[in-house]
């Protein structure tokens, strides 16, 4: 079995006048979560749209595992799962029949339906409903079955626009989850989110766009690091209120560290130039009984950093 | 309704083996998709609606021949089929043909359910030929519904001779109308994005504006409108030849009317012609109505 791919190709979209998309070159392979970024109106669903053949491109291609979805879209769908823009699943089916469906359309045995159907209710936390009108659900559990929907057929592929849309936290952090065990199985999973700590906690990589065009795609690590000028920065919590002076003085000695920043009487972020090596003697130097350090975590903001500086730079 | 009461933990197993799957061909996931569309339909308020609508038709044309027992209508089986099935049976299509297909394709885009069918991996056609097929089961009950009960009506004043060939004939004239009116119902509902404005313009122009429009075309343009399919609906009370204004053809009739006698030429559609059109409507919209929603983007 080959890796799973999507590919773009000088993937361009313009509504009259408006270019949503401009020339858009983009290659995924391989078994991982790549994050799609941009503000609003960056071109984000406008690709995943290209990319699953709901729109069509003014100019460029697109293909999943090397086939053409403008070409092939039903050869091309058949390894992908898909959820796009929250759809709404015809009101009188119950859940489980909803998942029939889709599982009747992909030629999904009875066995396989079976084994399957349960089982992504039970991922999505929608069992209990499995057999109540969809109808009379809210925005979050008609989302839960749109997400069961793209995964019921095992897909190679999995393309989400905003997954985590409607759901409460809970569910946000269940998509994670899902996200996370996906990955686990070698698949390649290309989301668009607006939660940049939800793409650092589950993407590998991240793509950036605005006003069409794409700024960077790299690795997470890559992209902070490259973008920050080689700068990391950490949260270092601790047990009880620490003063700044007392953080200070353990790390007086470390000539890397560029800024120790107090965010709040318990919690210090502290920015430093190097990698892990810098990172792992920061953290020797404050763990000792005394400052009782709980959690020493990479800044969840470096990601944010990274989008705003770019996004601003684009603007 | 909240999704608290959910058990948090769950753990699922990937899948145990890969299973082998058969790719089905487009007119298999059309029925597929008929199927499920079917059962929407059917528990759907719309059905009930439509099922009330026929009954409540029913009941008003036997209570009204019932208790007025009109004599040109119980003259024979064919006279009375002629008018109660042949004006009442296009009432219910009109009716079946706004209500499940005014919206059919139209409500894939206002409701967003067709953001959950298009990221499967199945052709806009095959999405519109499983719809147009579950509506036109879903209207065709209607119709169903409607001549039982004028059967029922018919085999009471008539006995055995209420099941004629010519009522035969005329539901199968009906089955074609009804084929036609749903193709250019899913034409108008692929125009438009809007359920509202799809089903509106359905309504107006099957109900009152090709009536309206025929109307003046005879009269003030002395031209035979074999291009509208209302012409061509006459066929079906016309099968039953029960009167000279409804037989089909051109005939010179001879009409009681104020201060005397009128004489008029009155023309209806042939049965061929009348089948000819109505196929020709069928034919026509649906590959305009499939090349519109093949060309439809889900934006």
């Amino acid at each position: 079995m080959t890796a799973p791919s999507i590919v773009l190709t000088s993937l361009t979209k313009r509504f009259g006048s408006f270019t949503a998309l401009d020339r858009l070159d983009l290659k995924l392979e391989g078994g991982k979560c790549v994050g799609f970024l941009g503000p609003n109106g960056a071109g984000k669903t406008t690709a995943l749209k290209l990319l699953t053949d709901m729109i069509f491109p003014t100019e460029g291609e697109c293909f999943l595992n090397g086939i053409s979805v403008q070409r092939e879209r039903m050869r091309a769908l058949e390894a992908a799962g898909v959820l796009i823009e929250s759809p709404e699943v015809y009101p009188s089916l119950s859940p489980t029949q909803a998942l029939e469906m889709v599982a009747d359309l992909r030629g999904m045995s009875r066995t396989e339906r079976e084994e399957r159907i349960p089982a992504v209710l039970a991922e999505v936390k929608m069992s209990e409903w499995a057999h109540v009108k969809v109808g009379k659900f809210s925005k979050g559990m008609k989302q839960r079955i749109n997400i069961a929907a793209a995964l019921v057929h095992d897909p190679e592929i999995v393309v989400l626009d905003e997954p985590a849309t409607g759901l409460d936290p809970r569910g946000m952090s269940e998509v994670r989850s899902i996200v996370r065990d996906l990955k686990k199985h070698d698949r390649l999973i290309f989301m668009s989110s607006h939660i940049l700590a939800e793409v650092t906690d589950v993407c590998d990589e991240v793509a950036l766009i605005n006003h069409g065009k794409l700024l960077f795609y790299d690795t997470l690590e890559n992209v902070t690091a490259k973008f920050s000028a080689g700068h990391s920065s950490v949260d270092a919590s601790f047990a009880r209120p620490v003063p700044e002076r007392t953080v200070a003085d353990r790390l007086a000695a470390e000539s890397d560290l560029l800024k120790v920043e107090q965010l709040d009487p318990r919690r210090y972020r502290l920015q430093f130039k190097g990698g892990p090596a810098v990172q792992a003697r920061l953290l020797r130097k404050l763990s000792d009984e005394a400052l009782e350090l709980v959690s020493f975590t990479e800044s969840k903001s470096a990601l944010e950093e990274v989008y705003l500086s770019q996004i601003e730079k684009g603007d | 309704m909240s999704a608290a009461a959910i058990p948090a933990t769950t753990t699922v197993p990937a899948p145990t083996a890969k299973h082998e799957r058969t790719p089905l061909r487009s007119w298999q996931q059309a029925l597929k998709l008929t199927r499920y569309q079917l059962r929407d339909y059917l528990f759907s308020r719309r059905f009930i609606l439509m099922m009330s609508i026929v009954a409540i038709i029913g009941a008003i044309l036997t209570a009204v021949v019932g208790y007025y027992r009109p004599a040109a209508f119980l003259s024979g089986s064919d006279a009375f089929y002629s008018t109660l099935w042949g004006s009442g049976v296009t009432v219910v299509i009109v009716f079946a043909g706004v209500i499940f297909g005014g919206d059919a394709i139209a409500g894939e885009f206002q409701n967003r359910t067709g953001y959950f069918l298009m990221g499967q991996p199945i052709r806009r056609a095959t999405v519109y030929v499983g719809k147009y097929i579950a509506a036109f089961v879903a209207a065709l009950t209607a119709v169903v519904l409607f001549a039982l009960v004028l059967l029922a009506n018919g085999s009471y004043y008539f006995g055995a001779g209420a099941f004629t060939a010519n009522f035969g004939a005329s539901f199968v004239l009906a089955v074609v109308y009804l084929l036609a009116l749903l193709g250019a119902t899913f034409l108008f509902s692929s125009l438009f994005k809007t359920s509202t404005y799809a089903t509106l313009v359905v309504a107006v122009l099957f109900l009152f504006g090709f009536m309206i429009l025929q109307a003046l075309i005879q009269g003030l343009a002395h031209t035979t409108p074999w291009y509208i399919l209302t012409y061509a609906d006459s066929i079906i009370g016309g099968v039953f030849n029960a009167s000279c204004a409804s037989a089909p053809g051109t005939h010179t009739c001879t009409q009681p009317g104020p201060g005397g006698e009128i004489t008029q030429t009155v023309t209806n559609a042939t049965i061929p012609e009348g089948v000819g059109i109505m196929i020709a409507y069928f034919v026509i919209t649906a590959i305009l109505g499939l090349l519109s929603f093949e060309r439809e983007e889900f934006s």
